[in-house]
């Protein structure tokens, strides 16, 4: 039934212009095409050497790092007691064989994520300050990889199995790293450091979200109650700065709890900061849920679905999938702003910074303690923002 | 010779005497604007009705209003016997007895073409997922593009989302099907490809209405044509009466601007 409409093949198919030319002449057409050019070319060009000679040489010669290296277990963990520490290697163990499978199993981005994973571990393996032990616990990070990555090769529904373990992983986490009386107990302000800012920046960003569609939705409703109870939710927190709200979390709820009763000081700050980022999280979803064309809702509600399922199979895939963007982008911000817990005395990456930093041992060595953690920021946050746009990409095949 | 041509291909039973849709004393209002004054309107089971009209007439709106997707403030509709009320209940009833075809397709961009068709056999008619994938294969088949089945709707041209979109109707084994004008917003070398499977749906025995402004089809398929203009219906007849003796003078005027 088909129509079949053939063009006229073109026998005289002309090739377009040769537009890749050479570096000599890319140089040449965009760096020295004329006098002012030429001039300006050199200035910049002494310019761009001499702040990359001043760098490097204090990078490689005047820095000394053995204050990132001494300390590197501070930075890591901070003051996670030593005898415990191989259930934080194990948890990240979980974590390593998780993203091998995932990346067996979805490939793609996440794969690219795991080689990125698999980079850092090869590093600090080789790295000469790294202390024995720790290199059999990184080998045995990147054979987690490796093995997740081989045995999701092999399974049927390595789809559904990565994504129940990664639920299952989710409370593991947790319980490794607090004991929960099975294990001995450590208590939250031991857990410092690159874990402290993880674990914070990933509750408030794997909680928020749900938190946010459900404001999201709220706020769209027809019901009256719940729409302004969302708005009024929604409005209040953004008009509060986030460093307020860890304020409030860590001096004022002490206050107004009954005696007695207190809530753990950490899972205050991850309350406040998930309650935050869901404010964020509603906006953006809300700006998804508008996208969505009228004739979406007709068609749905022509073919017989009720409200509840034209939101969940109509409307939200194609809402969520339109923000994924903003949605990274906000995580990225919300793992950044972690650091503001190391104001109101929690010891995140940027607390035990500030630590290390005080120690007469190592006085006058911020510049390189403060690089590092922006080096350690950058890396993780590069990486999200990374794989968003690759998501972007491969979401955008067979859309519209 | 048409004439006795089209009356062998509709099958005598596609047409009984059994009302299936009654519109009684509609009226319908876009704030302070009157888009539909009074309509009255009954078909019968089989029928295949064809509604034209200028843009603006209330032709859309009232098509429209038979599934509950526009509102009416004064009258009385009742489908196969239930009455559509304010009540969700009633409004589902009705929408799972009828199918509706848009202007712009509306498929669901995020599914295959499969999926856009199994949806609501699997949901909504609580279909096992494999009786559910028979039914769309057979759809597509029907329709003529079952090669596509696991493309995305971006993937196909407006011809072929289109007939998509009809087997999506027709999963849901509608009594009534709706068709909101299904091939204005296609290229003209395409309209055809979506009318041949209307016209296949037309002799099949459904009970058809049709905003459309394709008058080839109007006079080849249709029992009985409206003529809507101003939110009124301005004459109803068969296809040789509104085309070859159109009574009313705004009948006349309109074929005359269309013809």
């Amino acid at each position: 039934m088909s129509v079949d409409l053939k063009i006229v093949e073109n026998k005289q198919m002309i090739a377009p212009p040769k537009t890749s030319a050479s570096l000599w002449d890319w140089v040449r057409n965009n760096l020295f095409n004329n006098w002012y050019n030429t001039i300006l070319t050199f200035v910049a060009g002494f310019i761009i050497i001499g702040i990359a000679y001043n760098v490097l040489s204090w990078v490689l010669f005047e820095a000394q790092w053995t204050v990132i290296t001494n300390n590197y277990r501070l930075f890591m963990v901070g003051r996670y007691p030593l005898s415990e520490l191989w259930r934080i290697w194990s948890l990240l163990t979980i974590v390593s064989f998780m993203f091998g499978l995932c990346s067996g199993s979805f490939k793609g981005t996440i794969l690219r994520l795991s080689g990125i994973l698999a980079g850092i571990y090869l590093i600090h393996l080789l790295a000469p300050f790294t202390a024995s032990s720790s290199k059999v616990w990184l080998a045995v990070q990147l054979a987690g990889l490796v093995i997740g990555f081989l045995i999701a090769l092999k399974l049927p529904y390595n789809k559904r199995i990565a994504i129940i373990g990664w639920v299952i992983t989710i409370p593991l986490v947790f319980f490794f790293i607090h004991g929960f009386g099975i294990l001995p107990e450590v208590r939250t302000t031991f857990w410092n450091g690159l874990l402290l800012t993880v674990l914070l920046a990933g509750v408030a960003i794997i909680l928020s979200f749900p938190l946010g569609v459900l404001l999201a939705l709220g706020r769209t409703s027809k019901l009256p109650a719940i729409k302004y109870f969302c708005i009024g939710y929604i409005e209040l927190i953004r008009a509060v700065p986030l460093i307020t709200i860890f304020l409030m979390a860590q001096v004022l709820i002490p206050l107004f709890l009954p005696t007695g009763l207190t809530i753990d000081n950490l899972l205050r700050v991850m309350l406040g900061a998930t309650l935050f980022t869901a404010a964020y999280a509603a906006e953006n979803v809300r700006g998804g849920l508008q996208s969505i064309p009228n004739g979406q809702y007709e068609a749905a509600k022509a073919i017989g679905l009720n409200p509840f399922q034209t939101t969940f199979f109509i409307v939200l895939p194609q809402a969520l999938r339109a923000i994924i963007p903003t949605i990274v982008g906000q995580s990225i911000s919300m793992f950044k702003d972690t650091s503001l817990v190391a104001i109101v005395g929690l010891l995140d990456l940027l607390g035990i910074a500030q630590s290390v930093k005080s120690n007469p041992e190592f006085l006058g060595r911020h510049m390189e303690v403060y690089i590092y953690i922006a080096f350690v920021y950058w890396v993780i946050a590069y990486s999200m923002s990374y794989s968003s746009r690759r998501i972007e990409k491969s979401l955008g095949v067979g859309e519209r | 010779m048409a004439q006795s041509q089209s009356s062998v291909e509709v099958s005598p039973m596609a047409k009984s005497e059994e009302t299936i849709i009654t519109c009684e004393g509609i009226n319908k209002w876009f704030g302070d604007m009157h888009v539909l004054k009074d309509v009255n309107l009954t078909i019968k089971k089989g029928e295949v009705l064809v509604i034209l009209g200028p843009s603006g007439s209330g032709k859309s709106t009232f098509i429209r209003t038979i599934n509950g997707l526009e509102p009416i403030q004064k009258g009385h509709i009742e489908i196969d016997g239930v009455s559509l009320t304010h009540d969700i209940k009633d409004i589902e009833a009705i929408r799972r007895e009828t199918g509706m075809v848009f202007q712009q397709f509306n498929l669901f961009p995020h599914m295959t073409i499969l999926k856009n068709i199994m949806l609501g056999p699997i949901w909504v008619k609580k279909k096992p997922k494999a009786e559910a994938e028979k039914i769309a294969r057979e759809l597509l088949e029907r329709v003529g593009i079952p090669e596509q089945a696991d493309k995305y709707p971006g993937q196909l041209s407006g011809g072929q989302q289109q007939r998509v979109a009809i087997a999506r109707a027709l999963a849901m084994q509608p009594e009534i099907m709706l068709f909101d004008e299904p091939t204005s917003a296609l290229d003209p070398e395409m309209i055809k490809e979506v009318l041949d499977v209307m016209k296949e749906l037309a002799r099949s025995g459904i009970t058809m209405l049709c905003v459309t402004h394709e008058m080839g089809f109007a006079r080849e398929v249709a029992d009985r044509i409206v003529l809507f203009d101003g939110g009124e219906i301005v004459e109803t007849g068969t296809p040789e009466e509104l085309f070859d003796n159109p009574k009313h003078e705004r009948t006349k005027l309109f074929l005359s601007q269309i013809l």
